[in-house]
């Protein structure tokens, strides 16, 4: 059960290779803090499912392999790709295959756990959107609109399941230094999984329903979502 | 269920009065026993657990995707009976009733909570003390005998003096957060008193030493509580306010002022002069506000000093005064850390903690207890205990706490489960040394779980 200050006994991470959710069941299972590495609190269990984003055939056994174990508290929505853009402008194919693991896997599972989460009563679903989902950029708009149509969703989800006891944080970090990113050139605001993963962290203690990282986008995107589509082609974010 | 107002078509959203962790349950209002019984005997998934007004501080009163029953329709004040001096009572009765009722034929509860909206089944439940403990004890000590429902659906009756089982459930409902089985009646010794008015002294204390001497000198009181501020300044930090009473005589009150108090009782209502709105922003409670409240507070202590004659429902319900005040809070809710520990030292030694992290206590109440009882899960033991109101979206506030169970285990103290909405799993077998006994029970009781609630399986219960 989730307690007072929003801490889960039980985490989901659904792209069990991603950085930011590794960072995130880090640091909600107290992995950061000193007082948690000498208590006598018996381990942290790990039990891992096999899972393919893509592969929505498979969903119904994978959610109800989650669920095996009993309740879960937090189900974070981690995984996906960003693609090369360039190369999926050349073969659309693979732009297909983004938005099959980033948008359509994201619904499918989304939903499925979304439907068990109602049915214990309780519980908070993570989902990893990304500022690239608020205003389409020249440079990455085949992952932004990926990602627009997962926030959307989930958007949209927090109001179906309100006052059931479930909740959905939305995260929509900048760029983080990731092993995804690694050799991009780094954006303004750049952060790292830590900084992610605190955030989500503070959104489940205090119920905010949507947070940017670093907040500081909050109020970027606000006037990037505002500037003219001729600004926004010559400033070639 | 066969009445149709009982089918309820969505679960409702639940908390306890700290409004923190919320679930959705299916809320059922059984009228009549047998309705209960019906109830606990149809299947349930996610199990059952009984609910009277709310307001314990976590979750032990919600049941996140199963049935949450409410006792608001079993509110029935049976009989009062003046030779025996006991009274019977249906689990929904609130205190707010009950004690009103009593004051009219010259009887008290024999001990009341801080707040007058709780329901006799929750009192049960969490075996409830008050400022009374030194020298009454815990509610558990006044039962005369309680008929319970149990999980196979039969009702049986048991006390403080039957057969070793039945003792084992008595004891082992008196404190049980309701996981042993549902209350259906419970008969109560009753305080015989001849006003409904207090006297009361208020002593301010400039400092921890002479809080600590000012309550032991209060336990000749019947009643004897401490404000403490826990925000103060560095030189003399945990200054508060002494507080103690007994019952006035008639002969205290010189007619009028005992009569017209009386009155107030009888007008009904929640005894609230202040509200509060349903929707703050979140931090409004934090280190600054909390620190000039203390020593607002604290002034106005120094201010009033001395003895009087106080009204009942003030002295034993200051709270009350504010109706929903939990709303304060905002959002994030609060969290109410109640220990006690057997020392001087270990209290000393917790309040340095909560000091040194900068808590943002808003209120914090200090009182000696006195011997605790035979329930394996009730909270009082002879010692301190302290009560602090945090806000619960503080950073760092969780981490905070476990450290102070930390010190409260290792003293061999505990922490009051009907205030709890975050203990770690872990502690809880180190403050109720009984627990096996507890399960054990529980397994012979109700070996398919089927009361639940999110703090049972939270901890573990």
């Amino acid at each position: 059960m989730i307690d007072a200050s929003g801490g889960p006994q039980t985490v989901a991470l659904l792209g069990g290779t991603s950085e930011i959710g590794l960072a995130i069941v880090e640091r909600l299972a107290g992995l950061d803090s000193a007082a948690q590495r000498v208590r006598a609190a018996g381990p942290v269990e790990v039990a891992t499912v096999a899972f393919d984003a893509a592969a929505t055939g498979t969903h119904d056994k994978m959610v109800d392999d989650l669920f095996s174990g009993g309740d879960l508290d937090v189900v974070v929505l981690a995984f996906g790709v960003l693609g090369d853009q360039a190369g999926m402008l050349a073969d659309p194919d693979r732009a297909v295959e983004l938005a099959e693991v980033n948008y359509v896997g994201g619904l499918s599972v989304g939903l499925r756990v979304a439907a068990r989460l109602r049915a214990q009563g309780h519980g908070r679903l993570v989902v990893l959107s990304s500022v690239a989902a608020d205003r389409a950029r020249r440079s990455n708009f085949v992952y932004g609109s990926s990602k627009a149509g997962l926030d959307a969703f989930a958007q949209g989800l927090s109001d179906e399941l309100w006052g059931t006891g479930v909740g959905v944080v939305l995260v929509r970090p900048g760029f983080v230094r990731t092993p995804m990113t690694a050799g991009l050139d780094e954006a303004p605001f750049a952060t790292g999984p830590e900084q992610v993963a605190q955030a989500v962290e503070r959104a489940l203690r205090q119920r905010h329903q949507v947070v940017y990282v670093p907040s500081v986008l909050r109020l970027v995107m606000s006037g990037v979502r505002h500037l003219p589509r001729a600004a926004m082609r010559r400033l070639d974010l | 269920m066969s009445a149709d107002r009982d089918v309820v078509a969505a679960p409702s959203l639940l908390s306890g009065w700290g409004r923190t962790a919320p679930s959705a349950g299916w809320l059922r209002t059984p009228s009549r026993r047998a309705e209960v019984v019906e109830l606990l005997r149809s299947h349930q998934d996610r199990g059952v657990v009984a609910r009277g007004l709310g307001r314990s501080y976590g979750d032990p009163a919600q049941n996140a995707g199963g049935t949450v029953l409410s006792t608001a329709a079993l509110d029935q004040i049976i009989e009062l009976d003046p030779r025996a001096g006991t009274v019977r009572v249906e689990p929904g009765v609130p205190l707010a009733r009950l004690v009103p009722t009593l004051l009219e034929s010259g009887w008290f509860v024999p001990v009341t909570p801080g707040t007058r909206h709780v329901s006799m089944g929750g009192a049960l439940a969490a075996d409830v003390h008050g400022k009374n403990h030194h020298r009454d004890g815990s509610i558990g000590r006044h039962v005369r005998s309680l008929t319970l429902a149990l999980a196979d659906g039969t009702v049986r009756d048991v006390g403080p003096d039957g057969s070793a089982d039945d003792r084992a459930l008595f004891w082992g409902t008196l404190g049980g957060m309701g996981l042993t089985g549902v209350v259906l009646e419970a008969t109560v010794s009753v305080l015989p008193v001849t006003s409904s008015v207090m006297l009361v002294r208020n002593e301010p204390a400039a400092d921890l030493d002479a809080l600590i001497a000012g309550l032991v000198e209060a336990e000749r009181h019947r009643y004897s509580v401490a404000w403490i501020d826990c925000t103060g300044p560095a030189r003399r930090p945990f200054r508060g306010i002494v507080s103690m009473g007994d019952h006035a005589d008639a002969s205290d009150c010189a007619g009028a002022a005992g009569s017209r108090r009386s009155a107030s009782w009888s007008a009904g209502g929640s005894g609230a002069h202040l509200g509060v709105p349903a929707h703050l922003p979140p931090g409004l409670l934090n280190r600054i506000t909390a620190k000039a409240f203390n020593e607002a507070w604290y002034r106005a202590g120094t201010l009033t000093r001395g003895s009087g004659l106080e009204p009942a429902s003030r002295f034993f319900y200051p709270l009350d005064g504010v109706a929903d005040w939990n709303r304060l809070y905002g959002p994030d809710g609060l969290v109410q850390y109640q220990c006690v520990v057997p020392d001087e030292g270990t209290l000393r030694q917790v309040l340095e903690i909560l000091w040194a992290a900068k808590a943002p206590v808003l209120l914090g109440v200090l009182k000696r207890l006195g011997a605790g009882n035979p329930g394996p899960l009730s909270f009082a033991l002879a010692g301190w205990t302290l009560a602090v109101d945090l806000p619960a979206g503080a950073a760092g506030l969780m981490a905070l706490l476990d450290r102070v169970d930390d010190v409260v285990a290792e003293a061999a103290g505990r922490v009051y489960l009907a205030k709890d909405s975050r203990m770690r799993p872990e502690h809880l077998a180190a403050f109720y040394p009984d627990l096996d006994r507890w399960h054990a029970l529980r397994d012979r009781v109700d070996p398919d779980r089927l009361f639940q609630s999110d703090q049972s399986r939270r901890l573990g219960l």
